[in-house]
């Protein structure tokens, strides 16, 4: 799309986007550049030079029984967080949509989570299920059940999965909420004349009609689960135990800052480099056909 | 909105148990924070002999006071303050520079204009996190450790608020600049008069997104601040955890967690419609 009106000048527009530009140039792509590079070397051991090793980093991550482990972690994770935060989300937003009255002060009482930073909620839940302090630790002892994230992979997987989606269900709820207010009510009527229960509505007509927005969320809701977890991760597990809840983009900080491992770091900074673009032009894509519904 | 008619809506115990449902969400979404805010009213030696009380007690001020004034590393009103700042700057920096370079590009034609389009859209690819080292080195370089610029200004470019303001933009009437042109105004004068004040609405739902996006960022302030002083509030919560075997001094960590979500949460209800306004359109 153009306007049809347009200011002349060469200078003043050119000042004008500068700003960006500069900023995006000195801390997007110079240190994408430098990701892709270092990837391609490794440091000697006192780092006073780089030697060329092609695409060795690469080989040797993807022969790296971790590395390959971390990739499974975060295919399951994201599942995980996926389908629990919408799950919760559709349910709550198909009964919110039911009232007549109330709908709107329920809405109020379920968005403000959005706010809760992902660490945070991190805290929260590490708090509940704290292996020596935590109340829900506690009640499940009495149960009979030995609660103990620290050392068992599923239970520190089934934590942080909680925790992650916990926090997204607002976010979630509020878009599917203004998908179904957006379906025609005199549709889903004339099925409730012609005898259709209300499950049979939902199924027929009701969750095909809200396709774009789950659409949609499935790909914003993964780009969440892979990126902005971390704060989840690291607050909880720090990735273990054994690597159970290592993210690959916990991975990339680890090896990166803790590991000290820069041509490693640099080229798994590159597949996940690759990873966002292919989402975001999916998220581009479905995002110009929802425009023509 | 529904819009009233009978039909299919629930009576009788249909309705109830629709309430029911939401309760039972609610009370789930709740039940966390509760705790927290339990956990930040009792005294240290309550937490550490489960279960802890379910109810408020009253050690609320002493808790509070003791986190704000002193906290573990850094007292907390210094992280609450970092925070601020680092929320406000990421949020007025972003709508600065994406306000004047979505003017540029949607009313300029001048070299290099797809090209800058298009530098700016390819950033959406490269989120913090897939360029953590480099642009980490980039900023020690730059003198920018433990410093507010160095908590802002690698954050401040965003892709999605300049489209924001190019789609915007692009359904204001064209005869309004038609008429600033004729009228022989320059095209600073125009946007100052005419385009800023038209855009306040949008100013304002970005604000309040950018300002929650900012406040709870965590990855770029725990890299980038290794004194205490200048730890952000959401990142300082783990700091105050013992490396050690002891017990972590729950009271005052969870007053801390409840201090963290109190800014964004009052963002949030208070400008409930511009939020929603915001976080939908921001998406498109």
């Amino acid at each position: 799309m153009e306007k049809r009106v347009s200011f002349r000048g060469i200078w003043l527009p050119t000042a004008l986007v500068l700003p960006q530009i500069i900023i995006t140039a000195v801390f997007f792509f110079y240190p994408a550049g430098q990701a892709i590079w270092q990837s391609l070397y490794i440091p000697d051991p006192f780092g006073l030079s780089m030697q060329w090793v092609g695409l060795g980093n690469f080989e040797f991550l993807f022969a790296d029984r971790f590395y390959r482990g971390s990739f499974i972690t975060t295919a399951i994770f994201s599942i995980l967080v996926t389908v629990v935060s919408m799950g919760v989300a559709l349910y709550l937003a198909v009964l919110a949509d039911r009232l007549i009255k109330g709908s709107g002060s329920y809405r109020t009482l379920l968005i403000w989570p959005y706010a809760v930073a992902p660490a945070v909620a991190g805290v929260l839940w590490l708090f509940m299920f704290n292996t020596r302090v935590g109340v829900i630790t506690w009640y499940l002892g009495i149960l009979g059940y030995d609660w103990n994230h620290v050392l068992n992979e599923q239970e520190a997987m089934a934590l942080v999965v909680i925790a992650s989606s916990w926090g997204r269900i607002s976010y979630n709820f509020l878009f599917f909420i203004a998908g179904l207010q957006a379906i025609p009510k005199s549709v889903i009527e004339a099925a409730a004349i012609d005898g259709a229960r209300f499950w049979t509505r939902f199924r027929t007509i009701v969750f095909p009609l809200l396709s774009p927005t789950t659409f949609f969320l499935l790909v914003v809701n993964i780009i969440y689960s892979f990126f902005e977890t971390f704060g989840v991760i690291h607050t909880i597990t720090s990735g273990g135990p054994q690597q159970a809840t290592t993210i690959l983009v916990y991975k990339v900080y680890s090896d990166g800052f803790v590991g000290q491992d820069l041509g490693s770091s640099a080229a798994q900074s590159v597949i996940l480099l690759a990873v966002v673009s292919i989402l975001t032009v999916i998220q581009f894509k479905f995002i110009e056909r929802r425009v023509h519904y | 909105m529904n819009n009233g008619s009978g039909m299919v809506e629930r009576r009788g115990s249909g309705l109830w148990l629709t309430h029911l449902g939401l309760v039972v969400g609610i009370l789930f979404i709740f039940f966390p924070i509760w705790l927290a805010f339990v956990a930040s009213t009792v005294a240290h030696r309550e937490i550490v002999q489960p279960p802890m009380p379910l109810l408020p007690c009253n050690e609320f001020f002493d808790n509070y006071s003791l986190a704000l004034t002193s906290g573990i590393n850094a007292p907390v009103a210094r992280m609450l303050f970092n925070s601020g700042v680092m929320a406000i700057g990421i949020a007025v920096g972003k709508i600065l520079i994406s306000l004047l370079s979505a003017f540029a590009i949607v009313y300029f034609r001048f070299p290099g204009r797809k090209l800058f389009f298009w530098l700016i859209f390819l950033t959406l690819m490269l989120p913090v996190e897939v360029r953590i080292v480099p642009t980490f080195e980039v900023a020690a370089n730059l003198k920018m450790l433990n410093s507010y610029s160095g908590l802002i200004l690698p954050l401040v470019a965003s892709a999605t608020a300049t489209f924001l303001f190019r789609q915007f933009f692009l359904t204001v009437p064209d005869e309004l600049a038609e008429a600033a042109r004729v009228d022989g105004a320059k095209p600073m004068r125009f946007f100052v008069d005419i385009l800023l004040p038209m855009s306040r609405t949008n100013i304002a739902a970005l604000f309040v997104i950018l300002f929650i996006y900012g406040w709870n960022q965590y990855l770029w302030p725990l890299l980038i601040t290794t004194d205490p002083d200048m730890n952000t509030i959401v990142m300082g919560l783990k700091q105050m955890f013992p490396s050690g075997d002891e017990i972590a001094n729950w009271p005052v960590i969870m007053a801390t967690s409840i201090l963290a979500m109190v800014p964004p949460v009052i963002v949030v209800i208070g400008m409930q419609k511009l939020f929603i306004r915001g976080l939908i359109e921001s998406e498109k």
